[in-house]
């Protein structure tokens, strides 16, 4: 049995075409089900996410099974086919195992690391578990993804770091509060990166947000945004000492906060840390304020140089991940190999005749007075036993041989006689992880 | 096996190490009782092996409590330290200093080491405190200060050392001089060790003092804490082996 993956990605289409060929989450029955009732096609799943759309199947049949998959994404969304195959990729064997691995573990993400795909591939498994359209094949296939990507994300630091600069500024503040959840962060001024850094504030759980501008209705307008508070210029320095954090991006032509000011902010505030970051160009804040005690001023550039150092990291990290993925796929292909049906039966049949031949060996050498043609005969009863009890699950293998079945009989027929193929039993391809 | 994985690995079986340690080492300290027939802190062998089991102590109830398993790498060199130290002076079981026997000598020494063993802790806090912060004005942000905790726990871990730390040492001060009139009759008689541990106390009851009233915390309370864990060694080592006075017992 072959997996084979038919899809589009940020790297091969535009978001134009994506959106096109993206399948509603809502409604995934229905496209299930066409899928797997594609001619050859066994099990099937369709992971949709806005970077990607893909179709992962089983076939024997890899050639058919490929274009029945590119016709029917095309059909499904009414789009011509020559114009989609453009941007499709098809890949089968171990590239294809090695691409949803990969997929899985954030590696082929637009931001190498991110951590939603994950989930979204979880989800559309989901979806495929819940209307019955993944069998055994790619149920152990999606879940030793899922164990390649959290072993990706525990053994390497591919997701640890910021790679904005926004959320670089999050993660400074918590290696000098540790806990934002008493932290108040004050915006002076507006501007697009000083929002989100707001923002990202926000959603680490701040306690609350004040806002100040040299025009107050557009503090107050921002404040009413955040659900913050606003404050007036003139009136900075009396309320700066109830601020842990400061995001400054004015268009002012000097610093308007400068070293010596801090000296009644920070005894009000008792030397509590305060944590700058200055956005503006030119600088909003006097550089020395970053040699007043317990206070840490961080311009973009220092924030940027964060980001670029974390980035270069993750790229190291994708590196050790990829090995990873690397190594799990061969794993994975052994036991997808194993489940052919002839290997199985081969084993199965020695199984048996292993356990016949010693025990005809054991009864042998305590008969002592055994007739002359004993031996013989004993050879004969066991091996008709043996085959008349073999007949039956032969058969029915060989039988499914032709319909989609197999794979699950194969599978029980190995753990239950714990049959070795090729080497490996199966407790060492990994058991299903739920 | 991965690196990563394998130094976090690796750290738990040093942490599962360092607690059966403490274990193996809280028995030695019974048996050591249980056979010499008092508590274990008379001589310079005795005192050391117990500060660094105290030390050890201290550190795993506090990595229980904030999950800073990193703070070990601080504070088992200094508990390896004193042991090592404290194998250097004989271990011979020796009859007990007359002047010694007393119910207080258990109250005053163990009190007064479980105190030196929170100034030990905080210490190790001080130190990482002040690489951290460095860290942080120079922005050098690099793998170390990824590793090492923020400042706000290192200051509160300070800050809570000292909280445990300041009544014991009051109360082993207080505990000696009450000892100090039954056995030679006099509440206090400027014996380099009472000097000493009062001008620990003071170091101290300063740093105390100003972190609650003018708010002296982070870098400063660091190096103060650190200024005081000297003194402290000093109270407890330097008064024993280079001056003499009513506390020298080698």
């Amino acid at each position: 049995m072959n997996i084979v993956v038919v899809g589009l990605s940020h790297k091969t289409a535009a978001v134009e075409i994506r959106e096109k060929i993206a399948f509603s989450p809502t409604q995934m029955e229905k496209p299930l089900d066409m899928l797997v009732a594609l001619d050859g096609i066994t099990e099937g799943v369709i992971v949709s996410t806005c970077n990607r759309v893909e179709v992962y199947v089983t076939t024997r049949d890899i050639a058919g099974g490929i274009a029945r998959v590119k016709r029917f994404l095309a059909d499904y969304h009414d789009f011509p086919l020559d114009t989609l195959d453009h941007h499709l990729y098809s890949l089968h064997g171990e590239d294809a195992i090695r691409h949803v691995f990969r997929v899985a573990s954030s590696l082929d993400s637009m931001v190498v690391g991110e951590p939603q795909i994950l989930g979204q591939i979880k989800t559309s498994y989901g979806y495929a578990a819940e209307y019955r359209s993944s069998g055994i094949i790619l149920n152990r296939f999606l879940h030793k993804a899922f164990s390649v990507a959290k072993r990706v994300r525990t053994e390497t630091k591919i997701a640890s770091s910021a790679v904005s600069v926004a959320f670089a500024a999050v993660e400074l503040a918590r290696k000098i509060f540790s806990d934002l959840g008493d932290k108040t962060v004050m915006l002076i001024g507006a501007g697009e990166m000083c929002e989100l850094a707001a923002k990202h504030f926000l959603n680490n759980g701040v306690r609350g947000l004040m806002v100040t501008n040299r025009t107050f209705e557009r503090a107050e307008k921002l404040a009413e945004e955040f659900d913050g508070k606003a404050v007036r210029f003139d009136e900075l320095f009396e309320q700066l000492h109830k601020a842990d954090i400061i995001l400054s991006s004015t268009g002012a032509p000097h610093t308007i906060i400068g070293a010596r000011d801090l000296d009644e902010v920070m005894r009000r505030r008792r030397q509590k840390p305060m944590f700058f970051i200055d956005i503006a160009i030119p600088r909003d804040i006097d550089p020395a304020v970053n040699d007043v005690e317990n206070v840490y001023l961080y311009t973009v550039d220092d924030l940027q140089e964060v980001v670029s150092a974390n980035l270069q990291q993750r790229n190291e990290e994708a590196k050790k991940a990829e090995e990873i993925v690397n190594q799990e796929i061969g794993q994975f292909f052994k036991w997808l190999s194993s489940l052919e049906v002839t290997p199985t039966i081969v084993a199965l049949r020695s199984k048996f005749d292993e356990v016949r031949r010693a025990e005809l060996e054991k009864t042998l050498a305590n008969w002592k007075d055994i007739p002359p043609d004993g031996q013989k005969k004993l050879e004969a009863l066991t091996n008709a036993i043996m085959n008349k009890l073999l007949h039956p699950p032969t058969a029915l293998l060989k039988k499914a041989g032709q319909g989609g079945r197999t794979d699950l009989y194969v599978d029980a027929l190995r753990t239950i006689f714990e049959l070795e193929i090729g080497g490996v039993p199966n407790e060492e391809l990994g058991e299903l992880e739920e | 096996m991965n690196a990563s994985l394998f130094y976090s690995t690796f750290a738990a079986y040093l942490a599962a190490t360092v607690c059966y340690l403490f274990v193996i080492h809280i028995l030695f300290t019974l048996n050591r009782y249980l056979e010499s027939g008092h508590t274990p802190i008379t001589n310079l062998h005795e005192s050391l092996s117990f500060f660094s089991m105290a030390v050890v102590g201290v550190f795993i109830f506090i990595e229980r409590r904030f999950k800073m398993l990193v703070l070990g790498s601080f504070v088992t060199p200094v508990a390896l330290l004193l042991m090592a130290v404290s194998a250097l002076f004989p271990a011979a079981i020796v009859p007990l200093n007359p002047a010694l026997k007393s119910k207080w000598l258990v109250l005053h020494t163990v009190v007064a080491f479980l105190g030196y063993a929170c100034f030990a802790v905080a210490f190790g806090a001080a130190i990482i405190y002040l690489m951290q912060e460095r860290f942080l004005k120079r922005k050098k942000l690099g793998g170390l200060f990824q590793k090492l905790p923020s400042l706000n726990t290192l200051d509160d871990i300070n800050y809570r050392c000292l909280t445990f730390g300041f009544p014991l040492l009051t109360v082993a001060i207080i505990s000696g001089a009450i000892w100090a009139e039954t056995a030679w009759g006099t509440y206090w008689s400027w014996d380099p060790k009472e000097t000493w541990s009062l001008i620990t106390w003071f170091v101290y009851a300063a740093l105390l003092h100003g972190r609650l009233t003018t708010g002296w915390r982070g870098k400063k309370a660091a190096i103060l804490s650190i200024i005081g864990f000297f003194v402290m060694l000093f109270t407890f080592l330097g008064v024993n082996l280079l001056m003499t006075g009513l506390h020298t017992y080698k």
